[in-house]
C-alpha cells in the first residue's frame, strides 16, 4: 500500500471512505504502513495492534456497506495519547509504574469516537504522566520531531502531535495541562485545540492536575480539529466537572463566516523571550487579520507574569494526590525488593517514577504541608482567580486573542533536560489558558530559517469553540502553511 | 498540686466522641456499584472504587439527603453549600491513598443529641441531657485488611460506602454518658432509616478521646484517643479502663502523654498505637474532581417534611397522650415499626385502652416474637387482632387469663378473637342470676369462710372465689363474683 493518502486530511479521507473511493482497510493499513516506514526515526507510538486496527476497519466497511455508517469520522483512524483509557488496551502513560497495565474500561472519549466509528489507531508517546514539554520524560522513547528529527516535538503530547506531522494518522486526541496539545501542535505544524475546561469528560483520562487537564485534538486542519472535536465533547455524567452545554456542529459552523473580528493582541505576551522569526510570523498573522478588517486591540494580562509560579503550585499540589494511588499495591510495577506494605510504597514508587514526576510530587506535597498551605496554595489559587478575570476583562473588548504558542521554535533533543526552569519556560504562553480554563488552539503560521514549524495561538472564550474554530479557520483558508510537510 | 487532689474523686474525666456511621444507601457514596456486607471479597467494586487510572468520583445525593436529614434532626446548621476535600494519607486499604471527606466546611455544624442517663433502678426514667456536638460530616469508608500469616490480602468491598463522621463537644462526663449517647444516636439514625447501626458489621464505629483533669480545672488535661470500640458495651468499659488508667498514672505522679491507644474488649486492655510526634499531615486540600453542591432551603425544606419524630419527643407524647408507664415506652420507644404498631392499635381501640394495648404488645407479643424467632413485620397478629382482644377482656366478655389462650392462638393462626373465644367457650358469664346461685352454694358450703370473713378477715372471701370459678368452669367474670359475693355477705 502506498503512503498517497499519509497527510490527506480526514475531511478529505472522509470524503473518499463516503464514496467508497477508499476502504476503511486500505485507509488502515495505509496508515499501519507509514507507521512502519517511518516510526523508526519519529517514536511516536508506544503500542499498536495491528488486527485490532483492521477488525475495528472492517467493522467500518461492514456499517458502510449495509448503510449504517455513523458519520463522517466512520474509518477514520485516530491516534490517541497513552493517557486517555480504551478497554483491552496499554495505559501506560509513559511510566514504568503502569507498563504491564491495560485498562478494563473506556475513557467516555474513546467511547465517543468508538460511536462516532472512528478506528481507535495504537497508543501515542508522552512525557511521563504528561509532565513535560519536550516528550523526553516518557520512560520508553523520546520521540522525534518529524520536521527534524534532532528536535524535540514538544510535549507533553508529543506523540499525538507527531503521529499526525508524519502523516501516521490523520487525527489523533492529547491532553493539555499547561500547553500539552497547543505547543507540540506549534512546533510539529499542526493545529491543535485544547478545550474550554469541562467541554469534553475527563472521565478516562488519566489525571494529572484535576482542575487544568483537558483532552483535545490534533489534525492538519482546522476544520479536522472541529470534526472530531464532535465526536468527544459534551456533558458526561461521570465527571462532576464536565459541563452541560449545548453542543453546535463545529464542522458547519465554521463555513458560515461570522467576522470581521475584534481580536486582542496581549502586550505581555511579546516581551523578553520570545524568539524573533516566532514575534516576526505571529505579528504577520496579526496584520493579516488586521488587513481582512478585524479591529486589532492591545489588551493587557497584568497577571501573565505570576502564572508559571501559579500553575507549578496547582499542579503538583493536584498531581502528588492523583499520583498516590500508584502505590505497588494494585495493578502498578510492585518492587520485588520488598517486603511489607511501606517498604511496598518506597520502593514501587522509586522504581516506577521517573525524575520529573518525582520532583513534581516533592513540590506538591510540599505546597500541601501543614502550615505551607495558605502561603502556597492558598495563594496560589487567588492569583488563579486574578489571572481568569484578567482573561474575562479582556473579553469585555475582544472575542479572542492572537499570541505567540511558544516563545521557540522546536529545540534540539537534551537541550532543556538539564534545567527544569528552562524547560517550563516552554509553556510560557499557553499556561495561563488552563489556569483560567479557556479554549486555544495553535495553528500553522510559518516557518523559522531553518524551516521549523511556528504556531499561532487564538484563546476563545469559554464554551465558544466555534467562534475560535471560526477565526482559525479564516486564517487557514488565506495561508498555505498546514499543506507543507516534512520530508520524511 | 495540691494533696486534696490527690485522690481519685478529686478528678473528673471529660470526654469527646468520634463516631462513624454508615450510611444506608443503595449505592457507594462516589459510584454506581451497590454497598453490601458479607458478600464475596472484591465483587461490590468497579475502576472508581478500586481507583483505576482516569476515574473519577460522582456524588449520591441519596447519601447527602441522609446526612442532610441527619443534621436537621439534631438541630445543626446546615452547611450552604457541600465542599468537598482531600486527605491525603497511605494506607492499603484506601484505594486512592487519599480519602474524600470534608474538612473545613463540614455539611452539618453544632446540634445536639439528647440522652437519657440511668435511672436509680430500671423502671425508673433517668435524667435527660443534651451532649452538645461539634459537627457532623459525609466522607467514604475504607477497605478491610486481613491479615494472614505471611501475606495480607485486601477486600474493597466496604471502600467508598459512604459514612458519616460525628464529633461531639469534649462534653461528656462519664462511661455511662458515652453509653447513652451511642445509645440514643442510634436510635435516632435508626428510627429516621439513615442507617441500621450494626456495630458486628462495622456499620456503626466509635473511637474516644479521653482525658482527665482536677475537680474546678478549666483547662482540658492530655487526651488520648482510644480507637476500637467496637460494640456500645465496649465503648462503656473501654472508657471506665481508660479514665481508671489516667487517675493511676497522675496519682503515681507520673504524666500523660498524648497519644492513640488501641483498646482490646476481650482482655479489657489497651496498648499505644502512636504518639502526637507521629501524627499524619493530611495535606487536605479542595477536590478537584467535585463541584460543591449548594444546598437551598427548599431542598431542606422537602427533606424536612419526611423527617421522622424524635424517639425521646415520641416518649414524651406517648406519656401524654397514652398515659403509658415509662417501662412500656422504654420498649416501644427504641423501635419505630413496634411504636407505629402500637399508635395504629390504640387507633383502633381507643385512647382510653391504650395502656392494655401497650402491655399486650411490649409484653406477650414480644415474647410470642422472640419466641417464635420472627419479625414484627411477620407477625400474623396485626393491630386489629389486639384491638379486639383487648375490647372482649375490658368489655367483660373474656378473663384475662382467657385472653392469654386467645393471644397464643390467634398468634399461631392470625385468627380474630372472636371466633376463637366461641369455638372454646370462653365467654365468660355476665348473667348474674346463675352467678348468684354459683355464689349462694359456695356460701353455703364454706361456712368457715363466711365466719372468718364477717369477722373481719377481707381475705377469706378469696377462699369463696375459687368454688364459684370451678362452677363457672371459667366463664365467670371475677370481678362480677367478688361484687355478688360481698353483697350476698353483707346481706346474709
Amino acid at each position: 500500500m502506498s503512503s498517497a493518502l499519509a497527510f490527506q486530511t480526514a475531511a478529505q479521507l472522509s470524503d473518499q471512505l463516503a464514496t467508497r473511493k477508499v476502504s476503511a482497510v486500505e485507509l488502515a493499513q495505509s496508515c499501519l504502513a507509514q507507521v512502519r516506514a517511518t516510526d523508526a526515526r519519529i517514536n511516536a507510538f508506544l503500542s499498536f495492534d495491528e488486527a485490532d486496527i483492521l477488525a475495528q476497519a472492517r467493522e467500518s466497511d461492514a456499517r458502510r456497506a449495509a448503510g449504517q455508517a455513523r458519520g463522517p469520522l466512520d474509518g477514520v483512524p485516530v491516534g490517541l495519547k497513552d493517557v486517555i483509557a480504551v478497554r483491552n488496551q496499554p495505559l501506560t502513560c509513559g511510566s514504568r509504574m503502569l507498563e504491564k497495565f491495560v485498562s478494563p474500561y473506556d475513557a467516555t472519549a474513546a467511547l465517543g469516537l468508538k460511536r462516532a466509528g472512528a478506528v481507535l489507531f495504537g497508543r501515542l508517546n508522552m512525557d511521563e504522566f504528561a509532565m513535560g514539554s519536550s516528550t523526553e520524560n516518557s520512560a520508553f522513547q523520546t520521540t522525534a520531531n518529524p520536521w527534524d528529527t534532532s528536535r524535540i516535538p514538544g510535549g507533553s503530547s508529543g506523540g499525538s502531535a507527531a503521529a499526525v506531522a508524519a502523516g501516521q494518522v490523520p487525527v489523533s486526541l492529547g491532553s493539555d495541562t499547561g500547553g500539552s496539545i497547543r505547543q507540540p501542535a506549534s512546533l510539529c505544524g499542526i493545529v491543535g485545540l485544547k478545550p474550554t475546561y469541562g467541554l469534553i469528560s475527563r472521565y478516562g483520562l488519566v489525571a494529572y492536575a484535576s482542575s487544568l487537564d483537558q483532552i483535545g485534538p490534533f489534525g492538519h486542519t482546522v476544520e479536522d480539529v472541529a470534526m472530531t472535536l464532535q465526536a468527544i465533547a459534551g456533558h458526561d455524567e461521570k465527571d462532576s466537572t464536565s459541563f452541560r452545554t449545548e453542543i453546535p456542529d463545529y464542522r458547519a459552523e465554521l463555513k458560515k463566516r461570522r467576522g470581521p473580528w475584534k481580536l486582542g493582541v496581549p502586550k505581555e505576551y511579546f516581551g523578553e523571550g520570545l524568539a524573533p522569526e516566532v514575534r516576526a510570523a505571529v505579528e504577520q498573522a496579526i496584520a493579516w487579520y488586521r488587513a481582512q478588517g478585524c479591529e486589532i486591540r492591545e489588551v493587557s494580562l497584568p497577571h501573565t507574569e505570576y502564572a508559571i509560579a501559579v500553575y507549578y503550585i496547582i499542579a503538583t499540589a493536584e498531581a502528588s494526590s492523583n499520583l498516590a494511588r500508584y502505590d505497588g499495591i494494585r495493578y502498578t510495577h510492585r518492587s520485588p525488593k520488598a517486603t511489607d506494605a511501606i517498604d511496598i510504597y518506597h520502593h514501587s514508587r522509586a522504581e516506577g517514577f521517573g525524575p520529573e514526576v518525582k520532583r513534581r510530587i516533592i513540590l506538591g506535597t510540599y505546597v500541601l504541608s501543614s502550615g505551607y498551605y495558605d502561603a502556597y496554595y492558598g495563594r496560589a489559587q487567588k492569583v488563579r482567580t486574578l489571572i481568569r478575570q484578567d482573561f474575562l476583562n479582556a473579553f469585555r473588548e475582544v472575542d479572542a486573542l492572537l499570541t505567540p504558542t511558544s516563545p521557540t521554535v522546536a529545540f534540539k533533543k537534551g537541550e532543556k533536560t538539564a534545567n527544569p526552569l528552562e524547560m517550563y519556560l516552554a509553556d510560557i504562553f499557553t499556561i495561563s489558558l488552563n489556569l483560567a480554563g479557556l479554549p486555544g488552539v495553535s495553528v500553522p503560521c510559518g516557518f523559522s530559517s531553518a524551516g521549523l514549524p511556528i504556531g499561532l495561538q487564538i484563546v476563545g472564550q469559554p464554551f465558544k469553540e466555534a467562534e475560535l474554530l471560526s477565526i482559525a479557520h479564516a486564517y487557514e483558508r488565506a495561508h498555505d502553511f498546514h499543506t507543507k510537510h516534512p520530508q520524511l | 498540686m495540691s494533696a486534696a487532689a490527690q485522690s481519685p474523686s478529686s478528678y473528673e474525666a471529660v470526654i469527646g466522641l468520634e463516631v462513624h456511621v454508615q450510611l444506608k444507601t443503595r449505592s457507594k457514596m462516589f459510584t454506581r456499584v451497590a454497598t453490601g456486607f458479607g458478600e464475596p471479597p472484591n465483587t461490590l467494586t468497579d475502576p472508581v472504587v478500586l481507583a483505576l487510572p482516569g476515574t473519577l468520583p460522582v456524588m449520591n445525593k441519596e447519601a447527602l439527603d441522609k446526612i442532610i436529614k441527619t443534621g436537621l434532626l439534631l438541630g445543626c446548621e446546615i452547611a450552604p453549600v457541600c465542599k468537598w476535600d482531600r486527605k491525603n494519607y497511605f494506607y492499603p486499604d484506601s484505594p486512592k491513598n487519599y480519602q474524600i471527606s470534608q474538612y473545613d466546611q463540614p455539611i452539618c455544624l453544632r446540634g445536639g443529641v439528647e440522652i437519657e442517663l440511668p435511672g436509680s433502678a430500671r423502671n425508673v426514667m433517668g435524667e435527660h441531657v443534651t451532649i452538645p456536638l461539634t459537627r457532623i460530616h459525609l466522607e467514604e469508608d475504607v477497605g478491610k485488611l486481613n491479615h494472614g500469616a505471611v501475606e495480607s490480602l485486601i477486600d474493597y468491598n466496604r471502600a467508598g460506602t459512604p459514612l458519616m463522621e460525628l464529633v461531639t463537644d469534649p462534653a461528656l462526663k462519664s462511661a455511662d454518658e458515652a453509653f447513652a449517647f451511642l445509645t440514643a444516636f442510634r436510635m435516632i439514625l435508626v428510627a429516621a432509616g439513615i442507617s441500621d447501626c450494626d456495630m458486628e458489621k462495622g456499620q456503626m464505629r466509635c473511637d474516644a478521646n479521653i482525658s482527665i483533669r482536677p475537680v474546678g480545672q478549666k483547662e482540658l488535661g492530655t487526651k488520648v484517643e482510644l480507637k476500637n470500640l467496637n460494640s456500645i458495651s465496649f465503648v462503656r468499659d473501654g472508657i471506665m479502663h481508660e479514665i481508671q488508667r489516667q487517675l493511676a498514672v497522675v496519682l503515681a505522679g507520673g504524666t500523660l502523654r498524648q497519644e492513640t491507644r488501641d483498646y482490646d474488649g476481650q482482655t479489657g486492655t489497651s496498648q499505644s498505637l502512636r504518639s502526637k510526634e507521629m501524627a499524619h499531615d493530611y495535606r487536605y486540600f479542595p477536590d478537584p474532581d467535585l463541584m460543591p453542591v449548594k444546598v437551598d432551603e427548599a431542598w431542606k425544606a422537602q427533606l424536612r417534611e419526611g423527617l421522622p419524630e424524635l424517639p425521646f419527643d415520641k416518649q414524651r407524647r406517648f406519656f401524654a397522650e397514652y398515659q403509658l408507664p415509662y417501662t412500656i415506652t422504654s420498649v416501644l420507644v427504641p423501635d419505630r415499626a413496634l411504636s407505629d404498631y402500637f399508635e395504629e392499635t390504640a387507633k383502633l381501640a381507643g385512647a382510653a385502652k391504650a395502656q392494655a394495648v401497650g402491655n399486650w404488645i411490649a409484653n406477650d407479643l414480644l415474647r410470642e416474637l422472640g419466641a417464635a424467632g420472627i419479625e414484627l413485620a411477620a407477625s400474623k397478629i396485626r393491630p386489629a387482632h389486639i384491638a379486639a382482644l383487648v375490647a372482649l377482656v375490658e368489655g367483660g366478655a373474656i378473663s384475662s387469663s382467657s385472653a392469654k389462650e386467645v393471644f397464643v392462638e390467634m398468634f399461631q393462626s392470625g385468627e380474630m378473637p372472636e371466633p376463637i373465644v366461641d369455638r372454646r367457650g370462653l365467654r365468660q358469664s355476665n348473667d348474674t342470676g346463675e352467678l348468684e346461685k354459683w355464689c349462694q352454694d359456695a356460701i353455703a358450703a364454706n361456712p368457715k369462710a363466711v365466719a372468718e370473713y364477717k369477722s373481719g378477715n377481707e381475705k377469706a372471701i378469696n377462699s369463696l372465689k375459687g368454688p364459684v370459678m370451678k362452677a363457672g368452669k371459667g366463664k365467670a367474670n371475677p370481678k362480677l363474683v367478688d361484687e355478688v359475693l360481698r353483697k350476698l355477705l353483707a346481706a346474709g
